[in-house]
């Protein structure tokens, strides 16, 4: 893990007191974070934390009421999402959002299109992922869960984003596949890539990241390394036990845009383990319960 | 004889149709405005051919190299500015807008250049000719000649769309706005350019109207507009070739309606038209129903 981070350099991505609204909802509170180059920054948090919403802020799909987005100290809060894809801040959306009508290397042609320099073609997203190239000319419609997942990273991958943003890769995927398409996260890393990455499963966050920031109800509730974090710490952050800020007020939060589909949050195997009491279930479910 | 006569003239025929068509078939397949303005927008663009050729003296059929590129510009300027704004506002606002330019350019139309209409080329060889095939069959070389333009225009964009890169692009926005922006693609720009080619072609429609028969300030909401309605719905939306297939079926109703009785030749278009929406509202050639 890149444990140590220069916090005396420029962050490559960067929050500040990101506030957001849905209409009348307020999805993100007071968000800050930095992103240092080559960190993967995992942020976690239940359904409806306003992970996705944090993430679709920075690629500039809403719009914060207060706070700034800087990229590499370069004030972005108000460029266009187009602009800010260009300037270095790609997206694998929730999802997967693929252009349904298009085949797989179509797909990638339209993330190549104005892609910066970099290490990234077309040809070497095909070695990465070593079906793609057989299937190239198949539509994504034709694809499985998984394939259609590693066909957005590649159309995200072929832009050479500075900053990589994954949005909830293993939604809906069979844990198999979640474990398979992580697993190429080091080869992606390796070109240079910063990533930030948005997941509900805990444990599979824990084991990637090298930062993690835990959300609830659209506040910080804990970051740290996760070397420094017990299970403990995160169970209590992740579903707002304990004393940390998370216990204060009702719920004024989240929803996560782009209504998850359906999933509760599965913190599997790792860390939070729900230590008897009260319940997590209680706490879990009150995130729709607005103020 | 004389049936095979009609039913030729409609196949003929078929093609104008499917070249008032093909570009309110693309505006609403990418952008998803009902463009009600259409029919107008070709008759300006008749109009413009008009003084075009009166000022330049440029042959007739040579006209559409300067007609096109001056409704293409204006396609891309109407859609960056009026149509987007729409848009920003609502899919009904488009509607709502569309037909406000209807009636304005109807108007503006009327008040410049009065009631009368006005044809192109009406001294032309071409558009006076025609060859024989036996005794009944009369075949006018214009209707043979609109015919191969409409065809080598549906070709054309069949190629645009599915080869090149804006083509691409085209489809990825029409399939999804959002994921094409993390892509790095200007949405609003790649729907000017889809505004710009449907103009073209809708200055082609305008021109080989009024050359087949006659321009006034009424005759594009009143025949060019609904004749492009009827071949887009007949045909499905989304397919090209079905636009050629839909202009087909409603120009071979026409004619055999007429040939039963010449006051039957409209009824009997619109009669199928309303058929094929009552028994196969997806059109003739969509597989599946869209959503």
């Amino acid at each position: 893990m890149t444990a140590s981070r220069d916090e005396s350099s420029t962050p490559l991505l960067e929050a500040r007191g990101l506030e957001v609204y849905h209409g009348q909802l307020r999805a993100l509170q007071d968000i800050s974070l930095r992103v240092y180059p080559g960190e993967v920054y995992a942020i976690i948090g239940a359904n409806g934390a306003g992970k996705s919403t944090l993430l679709r802020t920075i690629a500039g799909l809403h719009r914060p009421a207060t706070g700034t987005v800087l990229l590499d100290g370069t004030d972005v809060t108000r460029v266009q999402p187009h602009v800010r894809a260009t300037q270095g801040i790609a997206m694998v959306p929730e999802g997967r959002r693929l252009f349904g009508s298009l085949t797989v290397e179509e797909n990638l042609k339209v993330g190549a299109t104005y892609a910066r320099n970099g290490p990234w073609t077309i040809e070497r997203v095909y070695e990465l992922f070593g079906w793609m190239r057989d299937r190239r000319h198949q539509r994504t419609a034709q694809l499985s869960g998984g394939e259609q997942q590693s066909v957005a990273i590649g159309r995200a991958l072929v832009a050479n984003p500075r900053v990589l943003l994954l949005d909830e890769l293993s939604l809906g995927l069979a844990p198999v596949v979640v474990q398979r398409i992580y697993g190429m996260m080091p080869q992606i890393l390796a070109t240079g890539l910063t990533v930030l990455l948005v997941e509900q499963d805990v444990s599979q966050a824990l084991r990637v990241a090298s930062r993690v920031h835990c959300l609830l109800e659209g506040r910080t509730t804990l970051e740290g390394l996760p070397g420094d974090l017990t299970p403990e710490r995160v169970e209590a952050a992740y579903f707002g036990l304990g004393d940390g800020p998370a216990e204060a007020g009702p719920a004024e939060a989240g929803a996560d845009s782009g209504g998850g589909d359906g999933g509760q949050p599965v913190p599997s195997a790792g860390p939070p383990e729900p230590a008897a009491g009260p319940g997590p279930a209680a706490s879990a479910g009150g995130e729709e319960s607005e103020g | 004889m004389a049936w095979v006569n009609a039913i030729i003239q409609g196949i003929l025929t078929g093609g104008l149709y499917a070249l008032f068509a093909c570009g309110l078939s693309l505006m609403f397949g990418v952008m998803k405005v009902v463009n009600l303005a259409h029919g107008d927008l070709a008759v300006v663009a008749g109009y413009v051919a008009v003084g075009v050729i009166t000022v330049t003296h440029i042959p007739v059929l040579w006209s559409f190299v300067i007609v096109v590129p001056i409704m293409a510009v204006f396609g891309y300027v109407l859609q960056r500015t009026l149509i987007q704004g729409a848009l920003d506002r609502g899919a009904l606002t488009t509607l709502i807008v569309t037909f406000g330019l209807s009636v304005v350019i109807e108007n503006a139309l009327l008040q410049f250049f009065t009631a009368n209409s006005r044809g192109i080329g009406a001294g032309l060889a071409l558009v006076r000719g025609s060859f024989k095939i036996g005794s009944q069959i009369q075949i006018g070389y214009l209707l043979v000649l609109i015919f191969a333009v409409a065809v080598v225009v549906l070709l054309g964009l069949q190629y645009f769309l599915s080869a090149s890169k804006y083509g691409r692009m085209i489809r990825a926005v029409a399939d999804d706005q959002e994921a094409a922006q993390l892509s790095g693609v200007n949405y609003k720009h790649v729907f000017g350019i889809a505004a710009a080619v449907a103009f073209g072609t809708v200055a082609l429609a305008g021109i080989a109207y009024g050359m087949y028969s006659q321009l006034d300030p009424t005759t594009g909401t009143d025949t060019i507009l609904l004749f492009a309605f009827a071949a887009v719905v007949i045909g499905g939306l989304g397919s090209l070739w079905g636009t050629l297939l839909g202009g087909v079926v409603l120009g071979v109703a026409q004619q055999i309606g007429a040939q039963i009785n010449i006051s039957n030749e409209v009824l009997a278009g619109y009669i199928v038209f309303l058929a094929v929406l009552v028994l196969r509202p997806q059109g003739l050639t969509s597989r599946r129903s869209q959503s």
